[in-house]
């Protein structure tokens, strides 16, 4: 046991050593993406998205080079709390970007209080209270949350499609909240209802939906879905195997790339689901396409098409950057310059301009989708609308907004 | 059935009199003061349905889990890795070939392979240690786990069953009669009721296989005491290995069964894992009757939770088997 | 060592083992030579999840009975801290006191083991594994779906600890001292409690319940007094592991976590307490420079791994392996048979793995 632990740390102190030699004309930026368990696909868009816009700036800015080291977590806090420890205590990043779930963001803003001189920026984590209540002075979040990304969804749902009353199916934690909380606001306001008893809200990693399917309501005229990944593809398999025949609206994950592109047999059904979120696969803008391209040039072997995770990591890590930029790569004091300049960054991105608001949250486009059958037979969704500039409080006032309460299984009320 | 009658005549009246009433409740047409009380008929219906097709899934699972700790006194607790790698291997197989069924027979023969192998090569050496064999188990599961993980990667998979077996059916029973007097008629998953189909063959199999064929004789007969049957001449690390084998296969036929219902990712393996531990508990270690009842309490407990209690529902089917312990702790249908 | 030896002044420092006061001497000076990651992260972590390891190893070790939810004990003593303390989240946080808070909270971890073991009580060798792990399956699941009281999925967060005379117990060093304290009481205090009258009748009835039963013993009522001690040990590691983390969630007791306990309590040797905290170095060491060695994504299969390698070849762990090398190498050194220095011949550190359910 000594004397490992002795081995342990004569490479240790070596290790030290030498990141200390390199440290001089070095920025240390860590990237922290779930690379771990399930989520693992996910993270590894979202480093990719790292990538690409570290290309951009060819790993270097106001004359210093940039040196990316990964750390990983398991969407659980715990694990990206210990991922973000060792790449702030150990390896001694001075910029880090991340994370990538919802629960992980709002563990991550509480500890970048506890270390004033190191910047965090978000990943793509779009819990609402990351920002919104207690926000960390440290935690830049170029990306949306999950509320706006919900952003023209009801109303196009009441107006357009003319739905009345909907049910809700969504998966009990704080990102379907924060979603659903985004798409029935507006929804009721102009008069919809969606009863509290027509909500149900199934445990995460439920894989079975045939009950909640026999418990949805027959009198309503459409049921929101709010869930992601694989809970998306099983719900929909069984729920056509079921013989359902209401028409849905989707989540932001709900209908993307990774649900419509998933092997098995192709659900017409879900032509015409609208669903909304922060980017869009068939968006016809030169901006958009050169990053699609880029994308498809750099990572042959990634998605067919980048997932809103590549997206997010790209333009905050581009965020970052274009900050570093600004301060001509100066972190003496301790990042102080650096943090000033992404408070008023004002940039273009693949989707549109991004600023920042007084609590450090994006503002910036909301893309409308639905889904068609595209050129081959497979399903993409079709860019109906873009919502400009939306901010975290919907361009309310922010005491106002807070009346609004904390998102959960309840709210908004809207019988 | 007439012998338990005449033993227990208070408890079979009861039983017949509940099966009565809930097939009345499943064929008849529902009074309203019955919806506003507990729910619409369809909600009922579908939750039972669902909850019995469940039962059969676990029923498969469970049953090799059971079987292999009846003889061996070996809790393998590396069978829901087998269920895992065996929807693995099916998808592959079927994949390629272009037929389910294939991958079906793949899965059982792989993993039984497996089951085999680990018996005579591993557990062997152990015999008598259960707490080290248990302990192999679980270090294997959690390799297994993470390679199967690095492999097949986080996405989902799901299988592509021919035509016949998939879609939805209607079934004889009236969901509700509307207003203007059309009659609506349940709808069901057909792919369910398959798999409740092949859960009650594989149990007539087993049955079968225990009771009326001479090596179900020397498993029953080692169950009851193994020094004994070693002693009367048979080749019992033989018997061990055949058992362990058909118990992993069983897992992995359930794998394919159950990955085709409800998509294959990383995760099931402990869900189902899980779910064996407590359908055993509860119906009693090494008995395959024990099963059967106990994924029947345990797959209705599931879905009833699911359908009327979403929020604690998964909580109850740990609450029955705590109960169950607290009252007979082998189980309702085990010996000690 | 007796205590009463201690104190009457007899003992004299050569009667110690040399290895023990070098290592003493070692974690005593420890973060004075190591920065404040390795005394933190590295140290305090793995002296919490050694304790942890502890209470199940007491349970395994001495009592036969392998219980898995000794990790929710402790979890549910950081909820507790969480509950009826101060946290951040703004969902129940009563603001107690921070002595009554504390004391609660172990009670609280204490209560909860003993409940599991007033269920498993009469269950035998795999059954308390399997009703044990159902038991901590079903905690999770009830603390990830209850929103009123424990904040189901998101936990609570901003869990810290007092600051008394003046000193910032969350930093680095003060916590190790405080995590080394606690782990060096417990694991003096589980010593000298297998030597008591109780601790030999626990592992009395390891071996055999029947004959103790004879002999008058009541064998369910022993067994849980000693998952309320075992609770009592597990539930101060976990106050300790939320004040670590500041943040508590249903992801800290998940199923992972639990088996990462029994696999550290087995690695390092479940039959001494010194065990569980060389595996939880070894753990915490695998996992922090895993990526440095060797992939960082397939850390689940190393440690999966050296887990498997360690029950086929070395069931003991690697303390058991230590004590089969360790004479070899002393051939040299003349045995010196006074203060105890010889092997002793009892279960503990013979070094053979007699199952705990024959």
């Amino acid at each position: 046991m000594l004397v490992m632990l002795k081995k342990t740390m004569a490479t240790a102190l070596l290790l030290s050593l030498a990141n200390l030699a390199i440290a001089q004309g070095t920025i240390k930026m860590g990237a922290l993406a779930t690379l771990e368990g399930a989520f693992t696909v996910l993270g590894e868009d979202g480093m990719r998205g790292v990538k690409m816009a570290l290309n951009e700036f060819n790993y270097s800015v106001g004359g210093k080079k940039i040196q990316l080291i990964t750390g990983s977590s398991d969407a659980s806090p715990d694990s990206a709390i210990r991922a973000a420890r060792k790449l702030v205590e150990q390896d001694g990043v001075q910029v880090l970007v991340g994370p990538l779930s919802g629960s992980e963001g709002l563990a991550i803003k509480d500890y970048a209080k506890t270390k004033p001189n190191v910047t965090f920026v978000n990943g793509t984590s779009a819990a609402q209270d990351t920002t919104l209540r207690k926000p960390a002075e440290n935690f830049f979040r170029f990306s949306t949350d999950g509320a706006q990304w919900m952003a023209g969804l009801g109303e196009y749902a009441y107006n357009v499609k003319g739905y009345r009353s909907v049910a809700v199916l969504a998966e009990d934690y704080s990102f379907p909240y924060t979603q659903v909380f985004g798409f029935l606001e507006p929804f009721c306001r102009l008069g919809g209802k969606s009863s509290i008893d027509a909500r149900f809200w199934v445990p995460i990693g439920n894989k079975d939906y045939s009950s909640v399917i026999a418990a949805l309501p027959d009198d309503v005229d459409a049921i929101y879905v709010a869930l992601g990944g694989a809970d998306s593809v099983n719900f929909l398999t069984q729920y056509e195997q079921a013989g359902g025949d209401l028409p849905l609206v989707g989540g932001s994950i709900t209908v993307d790339q990774s649900v419509l592109g998933s092997k098995g047999r192709t659900r017409k059904f879900i032509i015409g689901t609208p669903a909304s979120g922060p980017i869009s696969d068939t968006w016809n803008d030169p901006r958009w396409n050169k990053f699609v391209a880029d994308y498809k040039k750099q990572f042959p072997d990634g998605f067919p098409s980048p997932s809103l995770f590549a997206h997010g990591y790209y333009v905050n890590t581009k965020a970052a950057l274009l900050g570093l930029q600004n301060v001509g790569g100066d972190l003496s004091d301790g990042g102080k310059k650096l943090r000033q300049s992404l408070s008023s960054l004002v940039f273009d991105t693949p989707t549109g301009m991004v600023s920042m608001d007084e609590r450090r949250n994006a503002i910036a486009d909301i893309f409308l989708t639905e889904v068609i059958e595209g050129p081959g037979g497979n399903l993409v969704n079709k860019t109906i609308e873009v919502v400009p500039q939306v901010s975290q409080t919907f361009g309310l006032q922010y005491e106002d907004f807070l009346k609004y309460g904390q998102v959960g299984r309840e709210n908004p009320r809207c019988e | 059935m007439l012998r338990f009658i005449e033993r227990h005549t208070f408890w079979a009246i009861i039983i017949v009199l509940a099966a009565a009433i809930l097939l009345l409740l499943i064929f008849s047409v529902w009074p309203e003061w019955l919806i506003s009380a507990i729910g619409r008929k369809k909600t009922f219906v579908i939750t039972l349905l669902n909850g019995i097709t469940l039962a059969g899934l676990y029923f498969l699972v469970a049953s090799g889990f059971t079987l292999v700790f009846g003889l061996m006194r070996n809790v393998n607790l590396a069978h829901g890795s087998m269920y895992l790698l065996g929807a693995y291997i099916g998808y592959e197989v079927s994949e390629r070939s272009g037929s389910w069924f294939l991958g079906l027979t793949a899965a059982f023969f792989a993993i039984a392979l497996s089951g085999f192998l680990l018996q005579t090569l591993v557990f062997r050496r152990m015999e008598k240690e259960e707490l080290r064999q248990t302990l192999v188990t679980i270090g294997i599961s959690i390799i297994a786990a993470d390679l199967m993980l690095a492999i097949w990667t986080g996405t989902t998979y799901q299988f592509t069953p021919p035509d016949w077996l998939w879609g939805s059916s209607v079934l004889p029973i009236i969901s509700v009669i509307k207003a203007s007097g059309t009659v609506i008629y349940l709808k069901y998953p057909i792919y369910r009721l398959t798999v409740l189909a092949v859960a009650v063959l594989v149990g007539i199999a087993l049955w079968l296989f225990l009771n009326r064929t001479k090596i179900g004789m020397m498993i029953r007969a080692g169950v009851n005491d193994r020094d004994m049957l070693s002693a009367s001449g048979v080749n019992i690390q033989l018997v061990f290995a055949i058992v362990f084998a058909i118990g992993a296969g069983l897992a992995g036929f359930a794998g394919v069964i159950g990955g085709t219902a409800l998509s294959i990712a990383p995760g099931e393996d402990i869900r189902y894992l899980l779910a064996s531990l407590i359908v055993v508990i509860v119906g009693g270690l090494g008995s395959v009757a024990g099963v059967a009842i106990g994924s029947l309490l345990i797959g209705l407990a599931e879905q009833f939770g699911l359908a009327y209690f979403p929020t604690y529902g998964v909580v109850l089917t740990f609450l029955i088997m705590v109960v169950v312990l607290a009252i007979r702790p082998q189980g309702i249908m085990g010996e000690r | 060592m007796d205590i009463r030896r201690l104190f009457s002044g007899n003992v004299s420092i050569s009667e110690i083992h040399p290895a023990k006061i070098i290592l003493a001497v070692f974690l005593i000076a420890y973060p004075s030579f190591t920065s404040d990651f390795f005394t933190f992260q590295i140290g305090a972590y793995s002296l919490i999840l050694g304790t942890i390891a502890l209470s199940l190893m007491m349970l395994a070790g001495y009592g036969g009975m392998v219980s898995l939810a000794q990790m929710s004990a402790a979890g549910f003593s950081g909820y507790i801290m969480a509950i009826f303390g101060e946290n951040s989240v703004s969902v129940m946080g009563f603001g107690w006191p921070w002595w009554l808070t504390i004391i609660t909270a172990i009670l609280c971890g204490a209560l909860f083991s003993t409940i599991v073991g007033a269920i498993s009580v009469r269950t035998e060798g795999i059954y308390t594994i399997m009703i044990t792990l159902a038991i901590a399956v079903a905690f999770f699941y009830f603390v990830r779906q209850n929103y009123h009281i424990f904040n189901g999925f998101t936990g609570f967060a901003g869990i810290e600890p007092p600051k008394l005379f003046g000193i910032n117990w969350r930093d680095p060093v003060p916590f190790y001292y405080l995590t080394l304290f606690m782990a060096a009481f417990f694991l003096w205090a589980v010593f000298h409690c297998s030597r008591s009258t109780f601790g030999l009748g626990i592992q009395a009835i390891r071996d055999n319940p029947r004959r103790m039963r004879a002999l008058g013993y009541h064998v369910g009522w022993h067994r849980i007094t000693a998952y309320f001690f075992s609770g009592l040990i597990a539930g101060t590691a976990g106050v300790l592991l939320v004040w670590f983390n500041g943040r508590i969630s249903p992801g800290s007791i998940g199923v992972e976590v639990v088996i990462d306990i029994l696999v550290i309590a087995v690695v390092g040797g479940i039959r001494s307490p010194i065990g569980p905290f060389l595996g939880a170095i070894v753990f915490v060491l695998l996992e922090n420079f895993a990526i440095d060695l060797i992939d960082r994504e397939r850390f689940n299969t190393v440690i999966g791994l050296v887990f498997l390698l360690v029950v086929l070849f070395s069931p003991d762990g690697l303390l058991g392996l230590w004590n089969r090398i360790y004479p070899k190498i002393r051939f040299r050194r003349s045995v010196r048979t006074n203060g105890g220095r010889t092997q002793w011949d009892d279960s503990v550190s013979s070094g053979s793995f007699k199952t705990v359910n024959q």
